[in-house]
């Protein structure tokens, strides 16, 4: 079974996020997701300072198997990205919820937040998967 | 679709396998990691079930000639009994219907082995070819179970199973080269770019041989890798690299033509002959991405005089740690050309390089080239 950490909020298309106090949120996949994808080999991330919507494609990764798009969760100005993943993808099979954050947005409504999966809802998103 | 399992698919499932349909079976697509599983393979031993593969018998005096005529590779060429030859079987436009191993064991028995994915056009196009055709009579042979055991430590894995006589006859075995036990067919050959053997045998002992080889130390290994590792060797893969809208002349396997004698006369000869004639418009070469990303089919390839082609299978090289691919491009594309691939909008650089890729755990191209 895979990990799915309560403290955190999910979207039907396998990304977690975790809302920080000082308006801010970090976004990875899941460990569903990274399972589903299988060996990770090349990340292209968001540029930083780029503005997003809700839904945007903003990074794409790429398995061994295939490539797949990442959408932002919320809408927000991308302020962070984890560069480590540009020579390590395989931390995002390793450890989703850690090392393998892709990005982290400056959210203007925290409010968005309120319409992410809580992890329960998200285990039965699992499930029909 | 039907959905046929394989007499392994209970091995498959205590080994942790996640199953995939796979041209109607469940089959593994890996056992937890595609990228140690490829690891495994270029630098120790692992196993593959590949007993979706069609395996079918054809008997009776009239085999040769009738192989003759279905095949674009000439059997005249096999003499020593095991002995097998890789070869399209191609349609009057030239066309591949599928690709094929065929072995020849006696006068009266040739075995061949076709792809999964094309069983029932490829029974329906023999069985009619069949029909002008006498003394060959065809058998498929579902109930045997398909093992492919790879890596430079395969055969002594394999072996080591064996009573003393069995092992030397498969140690001895040339490539290319199968032999019969006496409850299994061995064949050294594979689809990996690694020494190996093929093993064709009946289910029961299919899951025997399965469970000792698990003892000792050899690793299941899924089609994930399998493709990966087919892709590093160069070697073509049907319905992606080749189909029946392409001839072997643009496919890289012009090789596998025997032209001569001039005298055979095989399905797809004469459109063959007028292609070679007015020069293929295009051929199949490798590339080797440069920049960033991972190359897929069917992504567009740009050359700098405005020449374009298309990619037919890529993937992340797990050897090369970089993304390799085959391409179907311009004839007068040349090694070491430059192109960029339309990667999901973003054009990135790659280089036109000979393949294969890989062999025997060891790139055979340069990264430095480039």
């Amino acid at each position: 079974m895979s990990n799915v950490p309560q403290e955190l909020r999910y979207t039907q298309s396998h990304e977690w996020v975790l809302a920080g106090d000082d308006g801010q949120v970090t976004v990875g996949i899941t460990d569903h997701a990274q399972e589903l994808l299988g060996d990770m080999v090349f990340i292209e991330l968001p540029e930083m300072g780029a503005e997003l919507d809700a839904g945007d494609e903003c990074t794409v990764v790429e398995s061994v198997k295939a490539a797949s798009d990442v959408y932002a969760p919320v809408a927000g100005t991308v302020v962070a990205v984890n560069e480590k993943l540009v020579d390590a993808p395989e931390l995002i099979n390793e450890d989703p919820y850690g090392d393998g954050w892709m990005f982290r947005l400056q959210i203007a409504d925290p409010s968005q937040l309120d319409s992410l999966l809580d992890a329960s809802a998200y285990e039965v998103v699992e499930s029909e998967d | 679709m039907t959905s046929n399992k394989t007499p392994l698919y209970q091995q498959h499932i205590e080994a942790g396998a996640k199953i995939v349909d796979f041209s109607g079976w469940q089959m593994p697509i890996h056992y937890g990691s595609q990228l140690e599983e490829h690891h495994v393979v270029r630098q120790s031993a692992g196993v593959f079930d590949v007993s979706h593969m069609n395996v079918v018998d054809l008997n009776g005096s009239g085999s040769k000639s009738f192989l003759q005529h279905l095949l674009a590779n000439d059997v005249e060429k096999l003499t020593v009994p095991g002995k097998a030859l890789y070869s399209c079987m191609l349609t009057e436009n030239g066309g591949i219907i599928d690709d094929l191993i065929v072995y020849f064991m006696n006068q009266d028995w040739y075995r061949v082995i076709l792809n999964a994915g094309t069983h029932d056009k490829d029974m329906a196009w023999i069985r009619q070819q069949l029909q002008n055709f006498t003394d060959a009579t065809l058998t498929e042979r579902p109930e045997l179970a398909m093992l492919a055991i790879q890596g430079p430590k395969a055969i002594g894995a394999f072996t080591s199973l064996l009573p003393a006589d069995a092992a030397a006859k498969v140690s001895e075995l040339a490539v290319f080269q199968a032999c019969e036990l006496d409850d299994m067919f061995v064949g050294r050959t594979g689809y990996t770019g690694e020494d190996g053997v093929e093993v064709i045998l009946a289910a029961e002992a299919a899951v025997d041989i399965w469970q000792k080889l698990m003892d000792v130390g050899v690793k299941p290994i899924g089609l994930g890798a399998r493709d990966t590792l087919r892709l590093e060797a160069g070697m073509a893969l049907y319905g992606l690299d080749m189909d029946e809208t392409t001839s072997p002349l643009v496919s890289g396997l012009a090789w596998t033509v025997a032209w001569q004698p001039e005298t055979r006369d095989f399905n797809g000869r004469k459109a063959l002959e007028t292609e070679k004639q007015n020069g293929p418009g295009q051929r199949m070469v490798g590339l080797l991405l440069t920049g960033k990303g991972v190359l897929r089919s069917h992504q567009q390839v740009q050359f700098a005089d405005g020449g374009n082609g298309q990619i037919t299978s890529g993937s992340f090289s797990p050897t090369l740690a970089r993304s390799i691919a085959l391409a179907r491009v311009p004839a007068t594309v040349k090694t070491g050309d430059v192109c960029e691939v339309d990667i999901r909008g973003r054009l990135v650089p790659a280089v036109v390089v000979k393949y294969p890729f890989v062999r025997n755990g060891k790139a055979v191209i340069e990264i430095e080239q480039v």
